[in-house]
This record gives structure tokens, C-alpha cells and sequence, in this order.
């Protein structure tokens, strides 16, 4: 028998970074991951940390991440994470791309957000390596991108200098309840108990929600990553097009990082391990080749696929749990847990003090999940 | 399989060894030094290893290196290499220019 303040299941970016900020506050925390420490999306993400395209009951917490976290972060983990805030652009080749970058526009600034739709004038200014197909584009000043492979280990770095407990190579396999409470976990090796549990394990949370008859419907979706040996250093910005072609960005190696799919993978895949498939580092190849024609002898090192924990209504759960006090939720990130995750870690640790998150958080509600009719 | 680690296992401080300035990875140039500098950081694995410093990151994806890195961190955890699991092998076997590797399906290239 284990015991310690609180404990965390999954040793993603997100389980990561709330062990950061908990034992940060002088509370003693255990965090337990089946595989290794950024086994899941974390370490397999395009690394983005955009707000625009993102829905409104997210958007403020991936405001609240690019104003105050991500800035200073590489400082506060005392490791360079590589965010750079240098923009997003989002190109458009055609009218009808325009159309759908003047739609998310709209959306995007009538909720605050510094985005707008620029000409191709302005787009080659600020990428002079695009094709010359390119239109415009919808431009957001503060979007950016950072490593997330690196972002993952600072915070479990950090973490565990602060002397958080990190168990890898073990499974969480249901939480117990007593007087209706959540007070432990039962691994396949111990049980772990807590005062308060946080249940960050992607995907696979639901196999732990369970045990307290709770489900959260999500799926799980494969996606695709790519990356260029080092090339000259070109530009800083995020990119996307209209149609989600490819997404990417030059890393501070050098060598520039591209994520997509092929459009089916997804129903594809149903491998116990996220593997790539041949036609979709191809695909990924002719959506960038088509707005990077220079590009197209950059050398690709290497390909990998991962999961995503695709939500119903596709915004995440971070939630306690009423009906089981003492129990925590955040997945269902659908895609875009990375760019929040440094405030998403923040928000968790209020929840767990009892604190009320700097960020409103009712619309990511564990209960929000009603049938059609 | 890696198996059951705890992280804070008391692995006894870092002490610097005359040949920590021994490049081990030449693709993206990392020493002997800072690979045992990431186990003490936590890095118990050879994916942790690799991500944190790149090891086998390069354009030969670990195949020159990958066998020292094991040796250097399974001393330093004082566990046998064997118990420690291998990065996953990435395709493409070898690197591939994007204009060929986007050219796999007739009628397809631009
Ligand atoms: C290819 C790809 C590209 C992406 N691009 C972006 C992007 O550009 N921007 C962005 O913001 N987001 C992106 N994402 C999404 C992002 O990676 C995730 O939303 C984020 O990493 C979620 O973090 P997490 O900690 O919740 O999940 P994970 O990293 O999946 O961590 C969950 C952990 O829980 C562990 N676990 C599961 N079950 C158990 C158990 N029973 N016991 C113990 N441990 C368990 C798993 O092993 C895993 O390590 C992308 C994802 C993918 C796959």
C-alpha cells in the first residue's frame, strides 16, 4: 500500500504538468504511467500552440496558455522548450479556401482573438518561401509552436527534482471507492491511495472510469507526422491550409516537423501499437510539395503515427466528478491537448485545491454528453 | 520490455568521467557526458534518452550509435542492457526525398 496527496494516472504532458504545479504548492504527488513518460500524443504531436480554429469553450484557456505560460516557460522548467511565438498562417490557394479562412475568422475575432485575413502580398512578405499558387491566408500574430517531446520531459524533469514520485511500466487498473469516495487506485503491481486522483490517460481513461460507471465517448483516431533532415533556417511561423493538407513548422534543429493523414488511415488502424501506414507520409508529401515547392528535395528521416482521444463534440473534459468526490478527469483532447497543456495543468491544480480555475471551465464538463432525442 | 521503474530511485550523484567529452552520436553530435547527465535527469529509457537529446535522431536513425547509448545508460541505471527496450525503428529505412517518397502511387506526384 502507497500513499501520497495526490495521485496522477498517465505520465502524458498533461499528467506532467500537473504534477509540475501540484508539487509546486508543497503537495506531495504520485504520478503512474503504463509505458514511459511521453508515451502517448504528447511525444508524437505537430506541436502546435495555436488558438486560432480552436471552438469557443476552448479558446480561453489556450488564450490564458500563450499570454502567461508559454512565454516564460523554458525559465520556469529551466530547459528550452522551444516555443516560439512567431504566428500562424493558414493558406488559402483558392476562393472557396478563402470562404472557409474568412468563416473561421469571423468566428475567431468576434471572441477576442488577434486574427485576419491577409493578401498574397502580405503572405509572401511574411513567408517568402510559399508557392506562388497562394492566395492569402487567415493570420494569427500569436499563435506558435513549441517541442513537444522536450516539453513533456522538462515538466517531469521538473517535476521530479521537486520530488514528485514517477512510476513507469505500471498499470493503473480501477479506482476504489469508500462512502462513495474515490480514495485509491489498484494498480497491477500495489494500490495507491490519495486524496484527491487525476485521470490523464488519454484515450484510455475511459478503461479507468469504468470501475466508477463513468464513460466519456471518445474515439480513438490515428494520425500522421513526418520530419525533414535540418535544412537552412527559412522561417519561424506555424502553418495550415484551408483544407488541412498538412500542418507543420521548422524546429530549432532545423529540420521541419509536418503532421496530416491520408483521410482513411483512421479507418484503418487497429494495431495495439500507433504504426504509420505507406500511403500517408506520400500524402502528407504532396500537400506540402504543393505549397513548398522547394521542399520537394528535402530529405524525410523519419514518419510516425499516434493516437488521438477524439471527443463526441470534440473539445476535452477537465472535470471533477461530482457524483465521486476525490476524482479528477482531463481527456478527450481531440487533438489539441498540447497547446493548452501548460494551462490545462494549472486549471487541474485548482480543481484539486479547491480553487476556482483563472479560466471558466463549466463547458468541459464530464456530464455535458446528452442523447440526441 | 523496460518493466517497472521508479524514477526516484537514489542512482547517487553525477560525477564527470574523463571520457564524458567522447561523441557518441555523430549524427547530431552528443556525448558520452550528456547521455549520462540525462539519466540522472530521469531519463531512464532509450526513447526518453532519444527524445531528450536527440540520439539517434540523425540520418543513420541510431544504427552507428544506438548499441554505445544502451551500454552507457543501462551502466549508469546499473542494470543489465538487456533489460533496456529499443527506440522503435522508423520508416523510411533510409532517407527519402520528399519529391520521391510523395511519388509512391501512379498519377499521383505534382
Ligand atoms: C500526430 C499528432 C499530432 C498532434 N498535433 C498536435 C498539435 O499540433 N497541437 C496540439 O495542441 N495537440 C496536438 N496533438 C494532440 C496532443 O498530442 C494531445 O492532446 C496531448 O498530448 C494529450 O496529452 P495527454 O497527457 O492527455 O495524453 P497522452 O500523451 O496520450 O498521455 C496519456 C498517458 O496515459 C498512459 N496510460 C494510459 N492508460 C494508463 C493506465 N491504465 N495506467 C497508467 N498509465 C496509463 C499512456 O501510456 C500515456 O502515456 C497531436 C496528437 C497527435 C497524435
Amino acid at each position: 500500500m502507497q500513499q501520497s496527496e495526490v495521485l496522477i494516472i498517465g505520465g502524458g504532458v498533461i499528467g506532467c504538468a500537473t504534477a509540475y504545479y501540484l508539487s509546486k504548492r508543497g503537495l506531495s504527488v504520485t504520478v503512474i504511467e503504463k509505458k514511459q513518460i511521453g508515451e502517448g500524443g504528447s511525444s508524437r504531436n505537430g506541436g502546435g500552440v495555436r488558438q486560432s480554429g480552436r471552438d469557443p469553450r476552448e479558446l480561453p484557456i489556450a488564450m490564458y496558455a500563450v499570454e502567461h505560460l508559454w512565454p516564460s516557460l523554458s525559465d520556469e522548467l529551466e530547459m528550452d522548450v522551444e516555443y516560439y511565438k512567431k504566428g500562424n498562417l493558414r493558406l488559402a490557394k483558392t476562393d472557396a479556401h478563402l470562404k472557409i479562412l474568412q468563416g473561421l475568422t469571423d468566428r475567431a475575432t468576434a471572441l477576442g482573438l488577434d486574427v485576419r485575413m491577409i493578401g498574397a502580398d502580405e503572405v509572401k512578405a511574411i513567408n517568402p518561401y510559399l508557392s506562388d499558387e497562394v492566395i492569402g491566408a487567415s493570420w494569427c500574430p500569436t499563435d506558435g509552436h513549441a517541442n513537444p517531446m522536450l516539453t513533456t520531459l522538462a515538466y517531469y524533469r521538473k517535476a521530479r527534482r521537486q520530488g514528485v514520485r514517477f512510476i513507469t511500466g505500471e498499470s493503473a487498473q480501477r479506482i476504489v471507492k469508500q462512502k462513495g469516495r474515490a480514495v485509491a487506485v489498484v494498480t497491477d503491481y500495489d494500490t495507491y491511495y490519495a486524496e484527491r486522483i487525476l485521470v490523464a490517460a488519454g484515450f484510455e481513461s475511459n478503461d479507468l472510469l469504468a470501475s466508477v460507471g463513468l464513460f466519456v465517448p471518445m474515439n480513438r483516431i490515428l494520425l500522421e507526422a513526418l520530419v525533414t533532415e535540418a535544412q537552412p533556417k527559412m522561417f519561424e511561423q506555424m502553418l495550415g491550409t484551408a483544407e488541412a493538407d498538412f500542418y507543420g513548422h521548422q524546429s530549432t534543429h532545423g529540420s521541419f516537423v509536418f503532421g496530416g493523414s491520408s483521410g482513411i488511415d483512421a479507418y484503418t488502424s487497429d494495431f495495439d501499437r500507433p504504426v504509420t501506414q505507406g500511403m500517408t507520409a506520400p500524402s502528407i508529401c504532396r500537400g506540402i510539395m504543393g505549397y513548398f515547392p522547394v521542399l520537394a528535395d528535402a530529405k524525410i528521416v523519419r514518419t510516425w503515427a499516434g493516437w488521438i482521444d477524439e471527443c463526441a463534440d470534440h473539445v476535452p473534459v477537465i472535470s471533477n466528478v461530482d457524483e465521486v468526490p476525490g476524482l479528477t478527469v482531463a481527456c478527450a483532447f481531440t487533438g489539441h491537448g498540447f497547446g493548452i497543456s501548460p494551462a490545462v495543468g494549472q486549471i487541474l491544480t485548482s480543481l484539486m485545491t479547491n480553487e476556482t480555475p483563472m479560466v471558466n471551465i463549466d463547458a468541459l464538463r464530464y456530464d455535458r454528453f446528452k442523447a440526441k432525442i | 520490455m523496460n518493466g517497472r521503474i521508479d524514477r526516484s530511485i537514489d542512482l547517487g550523484p553525477y560525477v564527470a568521467a574523463p571520457d564524458d567529452g567522447m561523441i557518441i552520436c555523430r549524427c547530431e553530435e552528443v556525448t558520452k557526458g550528456e547521455i549520462r547527465r540525462a539519466v540522472h535527469d530521469g531519463m531512464f529509457t532509450i526513447t526518453e534518452i532519444r527524445r531528450y537529446l536527440r540520439t539517434g535522431m540523425g540520418l543513420c536513425q541510431g544504427q552507428t550509435c544506438a548499441r554505445l547509448v544502451k551500454q552507457i545508460v543501462a551502466k549508469e541505471l546499473d542494470v543489465s542492457p538487456d533489460v533496456l527496450e529499443d527506440a522503435v525503428a522508423r520508416a523510411p529505412f533510409r532517407p527519402v526525398p520528399m519529391r520521391v517518397l510523395a511519388n509512391e502511387a501512379e498519377g499521383r506526384t505534382r
